[in-house]
């Protein structure tokens, strides 16, 4: 731990706390400002993103854009519009023991917040937290992934061009310098990532009472029926294949984990699924500009020992080539690995798709609760009662009918886990609401004061509590009246 | 069985409860073993004391694991068990109202008036609340969709966490124990109640009519000291509530960080009240001294800590505070039976040092009796301590109250935002100015004007804290929200497609998506057509 770093972050966060002091943060006119100044620097340094995301992950640009660059631009439009009712206090009734008084609730910043990201989303993971915390009021720091070096650096470099370099910040570096910045008081941290580190992070902000969002990760599941049209059929397989393949290559904390499916149904999904990976990926995926690369030799590896695992490689009935300098690993599909396996137990975060066939697709429901929750389930079905029992009695982060992925576009969706998947949560309002405070505020004046509220105590003043806070008006007058004397 | 050999010292520690600790150097999770009943060192056996605190950890893992394979069972998300556990507490507060006022009493000298207000009609009419509200609670929110994700619907499900941890305090103990436990049922969890032990009649109390009444394979009381509370903060939950103070609130984070559990902190802090001088001085002063003597003397998380006024105002201030002191409690505050006492023997002698303190001691210009056979210290003002005394960095948390003045009423505001968050902030003027100043700049769980402490009451009001003071909030809907997973639904048919999410990719599937995500309905249709 070198001492002069420890100093040079003090240094800035003290800033970032003098700066949200100064109540310059405060202003709707800043926030909107910081806000504009965020929508141009993604809808003109684009080329920029897109470069970085290509280098770091091998993402082909209209990916990059379909799922970062793009919910970005929608979600700082959605803040600017709702910025100002965001911003505004709201009324609240108070009751009969209080009256007459106003009550409200006033949102207020919570002061000098942390974003940390992670690497599989750089732009995506950072920005739409950092939405959030400029709605509200805050002054920020980002720590990017240094595992995605490209987009680190150029965020670093936009956000600096871009934005009130006094209020905002990007401090990039690897574990250390995440380790030294948890140590510091912040005012709240949002954190995704994997759940060991988030244990790490928490038990840090744990000394400062900092409240923290931990958007984690597992395993997602997607139940499919056995659908009969073929317009179903093919709707569904390409979601499911861009939901896994076609996000940066699986490597996405919501991509779809495992399959599970009838046994009937099984070898007609892997046929359909084969084919629509050949129209979408070629003949030959590695030449595909349109599959994301694994971001480094240490997952690579680690997906690597997924395969390896004795009975999983049988399994294997698509792909599974694997080229470790180009760190590309072939769309994979597996049909009945061992349950016991790597590949079903911890979460996959890579092009490997492992088809659990089940006796009747009502047995999902049992094989998803038997296991940790899922930071999402999806369900391609048209089965009424298979979507109220997942809906009722499988409890997830979130759950979505007959597509996925797409729910992390949905502003009006709360976006976050439950269990090892996390706490918290953002996007649209949500995001706005993690980063503040709400204040209630009771005002009264003093044209009536209850002498029964106070002291000495008689029976009398005790009956008139009772009556009022059963809600017995009448009986409250009477009291004080003087006709019903207990 | 381990059996512990490592050298072992007495301590004995005198404390209402009487309790003697026994510490072994070589201390099993942090934390000394623990032997509650009175026991000499010579002929206490070191072995029987390990064998209890294994047994106490036993037992914390068994009750977590029978509460799971309840939760498992899916009995506590029906919505008859809810509501038939709701109505068992309305029972128990109907039918032992007199035992809880009894045991309120015997612990902390409770007036009955403020045992019913705060305690009983606290927890009757959050309960008939939750009573009145829960189907409407539990029924999913239909949530907005746009044409990004066209053709689809969308809802927010409200799910239970699972097994949940209530840990309570002492000051109002009925209330702070019940309440959330109320949240937690509403919501559908299974839970544990762990009542605080320096209150060991109510906690008691609880234990028996809980087990009495209500469903024990799905909530339960776990009675108990250090140990118990460590050996549960072990176990793995979906939540905790802890009410307390933030020394013991950073150790429930730490341990909560070990399972990922989210927590909600109801911690205290110093709750500022700045008066001015152009108000209605008496009801001011009967607001006041409501707030800060007439909720358990001082005792309370949200009571008026310190007083904040001008120098030309603090003479009447004092003078009216000081003659309603009188007539609400009497020439001798002392013999008012109208007055709670202090807690324990430690909390008195922490207040009575505070008092005693070289600074503090001749500040004080009213009140300062005190009797320790009965734990009892009268209302106490004292004036213009300086900053540096302890009486104005610790949260008093007790029937004194220091009164700081200022040339300018306007200055009180930076005095208070140079200290931590409060758990509440108190401001009585009638200057519309200072009022929206006041809000804007002080940050506070929450605040009231013209009034103290009556923000804890509404049912529609979140009550939490910020940054030292706490975090999350409860109370009416909002407990039935912290103990609750809001799940994103989101439904779509295979009707309406947008293909340019597909690979492969091209530039005109980009222009597409642009459109799409920028809500530009020309601009998908310029892109569909090709411009």
């Amino acid at each position: 731990m070198d001492s002069y770093n420890d100093s040079v972050y003090e240094k800035e966060i003290k800033e970032l706390k003098e700066t949200f002091n100064s109540g310059k943060t405060k202003e709707e006119s800043w926030r909107r400002n910081q806000l504009k100044n965020l929508l141009s620097l993604l809808v003109e340094k684009e080329e920029d993103i897109f470069t970085a995301l290509k280098q770091d992950l091998g993402k082909h640009y209209v990916e990059s854009f379909r799922d970062e660059v793009g919910p970005l631009i929608k979600s700082v439009n959605y803040a600017l519009k709702g910025l100002k009712k965001w911003m505004s206090s709201k009324k609240a009734d108070l009751p009969l023991a209080a009256f007459p008084a106003t009550a409200e609730l006033v949102p207020e910043p919570l002061g000098t917040v942390l974003i940390i990201s992670s690497w599989n989303f750089p732009f995506g993971l950072s920005l739409e937290p950092l939405i959030g915390a400029i709605a509200a009021g805050n002054t920020v720091v980002i720590k990017p992934s240094e595992l995605a070096p490209a987009s680190s650096s150029v965020l670093a470099e936009l956000i600096d061009t871009y934005l009130d370099r006094e209020a905002i910040k990007v401090i990039q570096g690897g574990v250390s310098v995440g380790e030294q910045l948890v140590q510091q008081k912040w005012d709240k941290i949002l954190f995704t990532g994997s759940a060991a580190v988030a244990r790490k992070v928490m038990t840090a902000a744990a000394k400062n009472l900092t409240p923290v969002v931990l958007e984690l990760g597992g395993k997602c599941p997607a139940i499919v029926d056995s659908l009969s049209s073929s317009w179903d059929i093919q709707m569904a397989i390409k979601r499911i294949l861009a939901a896994k393949f076609g996000t940066c290559a699986g490597q996405a904390c919501i991509a779809i984990d495992y399959i599970l499916v009838e046994k009937k149904f099984s070898s007609t999904l892997v046929e359909h699924l084969k084919a629509v990976i050949q129209s979408m990926f070629g003949d030959n995926p590695k030449e595909s500009s349109s599959i994301a690369r694994i971001i480094n030799k240490s997952h690579f590896t680690r997906l690597r020992n997924l395969l390896n695992e004795p009975m999983v490689e049988a399994s294997i009935v698509h792909g599974g080539s694997l080229d470790e300098d180009n760190l590309f690993i072939e769309p994979t599909l597996l049909v009945d690995p061992p349950l016991k396996a790597g590949i079903m137990t911890e979460e996959i975060f890579g092009p490997l798709l492992p088809i659990i066939t089940l006796e009747k697709i009502e047995d999902s429901i049992d094989f998803i609760k038997s296991r940790p929750r899922a930071l999402a389930v999806y369900a391609f079905t048209k089965n009424e009662m298979l979507k109220k029992k997942l809906s009722s009695d499988v409890s997830s982060g979130s759950l979505v009918f007959n597509d996925a992925i797409i729910q992390y576009v949905a502003d009006s969706l709360p976006f976050g886990g439950i269990g090892e998947c996390g706490f918290g949560r953002y996007h649209g309002k949500f995001s706005f609401d993690a980063f503040s405070h709400e204040k209630t505020v009771v005002r009264r004046n003093y044209l009536v004061d209850f002498w029964f509220r106070y002291p000495p105590w008689n029976q009398q003043k005790m009956q008139i509590f009772k009556s009022a806070y059963r809600f017995d008006y009448l009986g409250v007058v009477l009291v004080v009246l003087g006709f019903n004397k207990s | 069985m381990i059996w512990c050999t490592a050298p072992m010292s007495v301590k004995f520690w005198p404390n209402g409860n009487n309790i003697r600790q026994i510490s072994c150097t070589r201390a099993r999770n942090n934390v000394f073993c623990f032997h509650k009943n009175a026991v000499t060192p010579e002929n206490s056996n070191h072995s029987f004391v390990v064998e209890k605190k294994m047994a106490i950890i036993d037992d914390a893992e068994s009750v977590v694991k029978e509460l799971r394979s309840t939760y498992t069972s899916g009995k506590t998300k029906s919505y008859e068990w809810r509501i038939s556990q709701l109505k068992a507490i309305m029972k128990i507060l109907t039918y032992h109202e007199k035992d809880i006022l009894e045991a309120l009493r015997s612990d902390l000298n409770k007036p009955e008036h403020e045992a019913f207000v705060h305690e009983i009609a606290g927890v009757s009419s959050s309960c008939k609340f939750a009573l009145k509200e829960l189907h409407r609670w539990m029924k999913p929110e239909k949530a907005k969709t746009t044409i990004i994700t066209f053709p689809s619907s969308a809802e927010i499900v409200s799910e239970p966490l699972g097994v949940v941890l209530v840990i309570s305090p002492w000051n109002y103990p009925i209330y702070l124990g019940l309440d959330p436990v109320i949240g937690a049922i509403a919501a559908g969890n299974t839970v544990v109640l762990k009542p605080s032990e320096m209150a060991p009649a109510t906690s008691s109390v609880l234990s028996k009519l809980i087990s009495e009444y209500m469903d024990t394979s799905a909530v339960k009381v776990v009675e108990g000291a250090v140990p118990e509370t460590t050996a549960l903060l072990e176990q793995r939950w979906d939540k905790i509530l802890y009410t307390g103070n933030g020394k013991v609130g950073r150790i429930v984070l730490a341990a909560a960080a070990k399972h990922l559990t989210p927590v909600l902190l109801e911690l205290g802090g110093k709750s500022p009240v700045v008066v001015d001088s152009n108000i209605n001085i008496k009801v001011a002063a009967r607001r006041i001294i409501s707030g800060k003597w007439g909720c358990n003397s001082g005792q309370t998380c949200v009571a008026p800590d310190y007083l904040i006024t001008t120098k030309e105002f603090a003479p009447k201030l004092i003078s009216a505070l000081t003659s309603e002191i009188e007539k609400l409690y009497g020439k001798d505050p002392m013999k008012s039976h109208d007055l709670s006492s202090i807690i324990n023997g430690h909390h008195f002698d922490r207040l009575t040092k505070l008092l005693d303190d070289d600074k503090v001691s001749e500040k004080v210009v009213f009140g300062g009796q005190r009797d320790k056979t009965k734990l009892k210290i009268a209302p106490t003002i004292v004036l213009d301590v300086p900053e540096d005394s302890s009486i104005m960095n610790e949260e008093i948390f007790g029937p004194i109250l220091p009164i700081l003045t200022v040339n300018k009423i306007e200055d009180s505001i930076g005095i208070i935002i140079a200290k931590e968050k409060p758990l509440a902030a108190y401001l009585f003027t009638n200057d519309k100015k200072l009022k929206e100043e006041f809000i804007r700049s002080v940050s506070a769980g929450g605040m009231a004007i013209n009034e103290t402490n009556l923000q804890l009451v509404e049912l529609n009001l979140p009550f939490g804290g910020v940054g030292e003071s706490g975090m999350g909030a409860y109370h009416g809907k909002f407990s039935f929200d912290a103990f609750s997973h809001k799940k994103g639904v989101l439904l779509r048919n295979f009707l309406g497609d947008v293909t340019a999410r597909y690979p492969p990719y091209s530039s005109r599937k980009l222009q597409f998506l642009k459109a799409v995500l920028s809500n530009d309905i020309l601009g998908i249709f310029r892109a569909l057509l090709g411009r």
